[in-house]
């Protein structure tokens, strides 16, 4: 594992270094029917407050799989995680939930919006089990779906839905924001937009925020790019110069 | 409203096809268990309010002549409450319009006063007045039926004289709710009469000025009835007592309470299988939701929903098509029950019969329906709490598909790919299209059982009207007389046969159990009374011995070869021991039958007749009616066509209203199951069947795809339905069969066709539903979406 460190570090105005995430040797052993397909094999991480990390490998690489074990979605098979003072690899299922509801914002690259719910409603499934959310309507305005809230996810374009799944995501106010592959599904102009919510909510609310994709030109937004192949860091890259949404050369 | 409610509400909405077929299988089931036993109620609270009210009898006792000091020595008997004697006689009445004479039941009342016991309920006019000739109170039915009123006058046959009576009063009586005459099963109202008449007047034509031949009293608090009937029987010994016996064996009220005791055993089974088939397909298709909305479930426990809020909100969807199914069925129920109950007072007469519907009743429905169907789906609710969110956020990994069987014999030839698809989907996941199939038999079953109770019925009324009794008139005397008369009856007119019979009344005894019937005596090559074995033939009787109707022996508990004791009712009351020389599977009511001669043998009489069956030529009838009511000795004459009208009349009128409504509802189990497989197999092969249409298949090979399994589904289905339905049969007769009637299983070709074609047509339908939401295929959006 390499780290190339450059020395004009961006750093954030309150940056004090503090790890939100510890992860330490994880390794992630599925077993599928007869084979064991190892999706991480020791992995040791951190993620910074208030930081915007993109994950950066090809499919199968286990990106997805430290994604949903960062979120509190999967367990490690070894290794230990800690989310602040959470130990992630000891809760118990109703403590995961618990810190799902609290500390963390899913984005899915297929949205996963409820197809029966509007986006309006979508948002208010999340912000009606939180703690202290934001309206509903104030998260959809901040993806700039102001227009859009009484619509259903099948009267929405990809991008649009896409947004709402940000705006759901963030309107909890959560601490970490989680997103996996989310511009997979969408062309250049939309996902432009949704990285754009996401980077957003990066800058002004301040929320860590973790991108899983296998597209390297969205690497250039963020603070930090790790490259993870075969279940393994490979390296890490700190950008100088973090990229605006639009300025990226998909 | 919480967002995740909505949520519920609109994947209800969105599935309603499906919801409503289970919804109307549950409504079918909590319908006909709110309407069995909430008659069920109505009918127990207004008879018990009503034999409250009227003072009915609990023990009843009859003699041939006992002098009033005996009325007093029952008053003193410990256990005894209040007392009641009668004079009851049974005459002949002439009613106009009808060739045979009608049968009457004269009750005395004591001049002026209100019975003490059994008394009156007055719908219309008075009682007869004490210093008054010929005055009856009638029975509200017979007065109906024969269109009398008030003031009219009946001719009746009093002790060989013609004899006007005057009806002053309409009325009805605890003792006769379900009035039939002596030995008859079912009510002949136009030919059967109950009248009340001043003791004083009946006692004199009778020969009984102060004396009974009847006696009815009440049980103090505490009091042992079978002491009780020791002692009244103890006391009424030397007066030709015929044995006393408790209100259980009262006529009206046995058959009341075996209609009750029906009520309550079909009232429950019946609807716990349409329960059960509801909880079945409530598990299908939550299962088919929680698969489709896979990926919605991970979502929402990613956000931080828990297990229980995600079991809970499936739960939520089972309560909400579980409480529309019981309301609509409860609100169907109800009115259900008020014909119900209208059918009832055709049969059973009350003062007042009005349908109630206790508050319990929709509440044990609905408890009922939801802990079968919670039970029934609880492990795919616990499935959707327990999927692990990171799982769930894949996709669904492809199954695992074979060869089948069939390929691997080499026969794949013969089978084109489609075909190969069917055969290998089905054989895939065996578990799913035997529980489709099991579905479907289900409906079929039961629509073969709702439809065999017509094919059963009409059976036994073949069977008892010319298998059995094949006689055309039966004729009874107030007396064994010789068989002299049995040649007298030979030469009236019309009359081709005659046969005798010998009919003596008895407590049959075996250990400590009894029961009151009559020993029927016909000669060993009988042609009119027949006795039938298990195959149908006539049963040769035996020179001696007794043969019991199975349910007797079994009440009994006494086998063929053992030795029963008979306590003869009437003359001199021998206690006598007879064989049993075999128990017989007849249809109706309980019986004894010997030999005649056996009988007369063990009655240590001569050769004595009761009476006898005649066959007639059909064209004398009048003549032969006339001649009958001529004879003082002849108390009664049955017409066995009116018998069978009688029979026919109840079940048009009652029973297939019944067996309508659940064939209605074994139809609608019988769509819901097959519709609700047909839209389960659309929604998850939808992805596979627009692949096949985007490499070009045409909408006619995919909807054979999905619908030619379907229709495998369905024709394995039937035979085993047919199968199934015989089961159901025999489980429901074990429920039905009661003293008065046991069914056997009888089930016609036509009943088997008419399931079938049911069956067919609602899987013809549902695979159409099907195939034009097939041909509506977003080929574009199902590929798009990831499930």
């Amino acid at each position: 594992m390499t780290e190339t460190r450059n020395e004009d570090v961006y750093v954030l105005a309150d940056d004090s270094r503090e790890a939100v995430f510890i992860a330490e040797g994880i390794t992630k052993v599925y077993h599928m029917g007869e084979v064991d397909v190892h999706a991480l094999r020791g992995v040791d991480l951190q993620l910074y407050k208030g930081e915007f990390v993109v994950l950066l490998g090809p499919s199968g690489s286990g990106k997805s799989t430290l994604l949903n074990i960062l979120g509190g979605l999967d367990v490690p098979t070894a290794g230990s995680v800690r989310y602040r003072d959470h130990d992630l690899t000891e809760a118990t299922e109703a403590e995961l939930t618990e810190y799902r509801r609290h500390h963390v914002g899913f984005i899915f690259q297929f949205y996963n919006l409820i197809p029966s719910l509007t986006a309006r409603e979508n948002v208010a499934l999340v912000t009606e089990i939180a703690r202290e959310p934001m309206a509903p309507e104030e998260a959809l305005k901040l993806v700039d779906l102001g227009d859009r809230m009484d619509h259903f996810p099948s009267q929405l374009s990809g991008g649009q839905q896409q947004r709402v799944a940000v705006a759901r995501a963030v309107a909890k106010r959560p601490e970490v924001l989680l997103c996996d592959e989310p511009t997979g599904a969408l062309d250049i102009t939309t996902g432009v937009k949704v990285l754009e919510a996401i980077e957003r909510v990066n800058r002004e609310l301040g929320t860590t925020t973790a991108v899983i994709t296998h597209n390297a030109a969205i690497a250039a937004m963020a603070d930090r790019v790790i490259h993870i192949a075969d279940g393994r860091i490979a390296s890490i890259d700190h950008n100088a110069q973090k990229k605006k949404p639009t300025e990226l050369e998909w | 409203m919480r967002a995740i409610n909505r949520k519920l509400l609109r994947d209800l909405w969105h599935m309603k096809g499906q919801a409503l077929a289970i919804v109307m299988i549950i409504a079918s089931g909590v319908a006909l268990f709110v309407t069995q036993l909430a008659t069920l109620d109505s009918l127990t609270f207004t008879r018990d309010s009503y034999y409250a009210e009227k003072r009915f009898a609990d023990v009843f006792a009859n003699c041939k002549r006992a002098p009033a000091p005996a009325l007093q020595r029952i008053r003193e008997l410990p256990g005894v409450d209040v007392v009641q004697s009668r004079v009851i006689v049974e005459v002949m009445l002439d009613v106009p319009g009808l060739a045979e004479p009608a049968k009457g039941r004269l009750l005395s009342v004591p001049d002026g006063r209100r019975p003490a016991l059994n008394d009156l309920f007055l719908r219309d006019g008075r009682m007869p007045d004490p210093q008054a000739q010929g005055e009856v109170v009638v029975i509200e039915m017979f007065a109906k039926a024969n269109n009398y009123h008030l003031n009219d006058t009946i001719t009746a046959v009093i002790n060989g004289r013609h004899q006007r009576l005057t009806i002053v009063g309409i009325g009805l009586s605890p003792e006769y709710v379900y009035s039939i005459a002596p030995g008859e099963m079912i009510p002949d109202d136009r030919r059967y009469a109950v009248l009340w008449m001043n003791e004083r007047e009946l006692a004199a034509a009778y020969n009984m000025e102060g004396a009974f031949n009847d006696v009815a009293l009440t049980l103090a608090p505490h009091a042992s009835e079978g002491e009780v009937i020791a002692r009244v029987d103890e006391v009424l010994r030397p007066y030709g007592g015929l044995g006393a016996y408790a209100r259980k064996e009262q006529v009206s009220h046995w058959f009341l309470q075996n209609e009750l005791t029906q009520l309550e055993t079909f009232g429950v089974f019946i609807p716990l299988i349409f329960i059960g088939v509801a909880a079945f397909l409530l598990n299908v298709v939550l299962n088919r939701v929680i698969a489709t909305q896979r990926d919605q479930i991970a979502a929402l426990k990613a956000f931080g929903y828990s297990n229980l809020q995600v079991a809970l909100h499936f739960s939520q969807m089972v309560a909400g098509i579980v409480l529309v199914g019981a309301l609509v069925g409860t609100a169907v129920g109800y009115w259900l029950g008020v014909m119900m109950i209208d059918l009832y007072t055709a049969y059973y007469h009350f003062p007042v019969l009005t349908f109630r519907m206790a508050g319990w009743v929709p509440v044990a429905g609905l408890l009922i329906t939801a802990a079968a169907s919670f039970a029934g789906t609880l492990n795919a609710v616990r499935r959707a709490a327990a999927l692990p969110p990171a799982e769930a956020m894949r996709p669904e990994a492809p199954p695992t598909y074979r060869a089948t069987t069939i390929e691997r014999l080499g026969l794949q030839r013969l089978l084109a790919q489609p075909s190969r698809m069917i055969l290998r989907h089905l054989e895939r996941r065996p578990m799913k299209a035997g529980l489709s199939v099991l579905g479907m038999s289900m409906a079929v079953a039961m629509l073969v059982m709702g439809t065999a109770f017509m094919d059963i019925i009409y059976y036994v009324i073949d069977m008892q009207s010319n298998v059995i009794h094949r006689e055309h008139v039966q004729v009874s005397f107030h007396e064994p007389r010789s068989m002299r008369s049995l040649h007298e009856l030979e030469r009236l007119p019309g009359v081709t046969y005659a046969e005798p019979f010998r009919s003596v009344p008895a407590r049959v005894r075996f250990g400590h159990r009894s029961r009151r019937i009559g020993i029927n005596g016909v000669p060993a090559d009988t042609r009119l009374d027949r006795v039938l074995n298990i195959d149908l033939e006539p049963f040769e009787l035996p020179k001696d011995g007794i043969l019991l109707s199975r349910v007797l022996g079994e009440k009994l508990g006494i086998s063929a070869g053992d030795q029963l004791t008979v306590e003869v009712l009437e003359g001199p009351r021998p206690v006598r021991q007879v064989k049993v020389a075999a128990l017989i599977d007849d249809f109706m009511g309980i019986a004894a039958y010997m030999e005649i001669r056996a009988l007369n043998r063990l009655m240590r009489e001569g050769d004595v007749i009761s009476g006898a069956n005649l066959l007639t030529d059909g064209r004398h009838d009048r003549e032969l009616y006339d001649a009958l009511r001529e004879r003082p000795l002849v108390a009664g004459v049955v017409s066995k066509d009116a018998i069978i009208g009688n029979l026919k009349r109840m079940i048009e009128e009652n029973l297939a209203i019944t067996i309508g409504i659940n064939v209605l509802f074994a139809a609608i189990i019988a769509f819901g199951v097959i519709y609700n497989s047909a839209r389960v197999s659309l929604s998850e092969r939808a992805r596979e069947l627009a692949s096949l249409r985007v490499l070009g298949l045409t909408r006619g090979e995919i909807s054979y795809i999905l619908l030619g399994e379907l229709a495998i589904l369905t024709l394995i289905s039937l035979p085993i339905g047919f199968l199934l339905g015989n089961w159901l049969i025999d489980a429901v007769m074990l429920t039905l069969n009661s003293e008065v009637m046991r069914f056997p299983r009888v089930v016609s070709g036509t009943t088997y066709a008419l399931a079938a074609t049911s069956v067919i047509v609602a899987a013809t339908v549902s695979g159409l539903i099907v195939r034009e939401r097939l041909d509506r295929l977003d080929l574009v959006e199902v590929l798009k979406s990831r499930e």
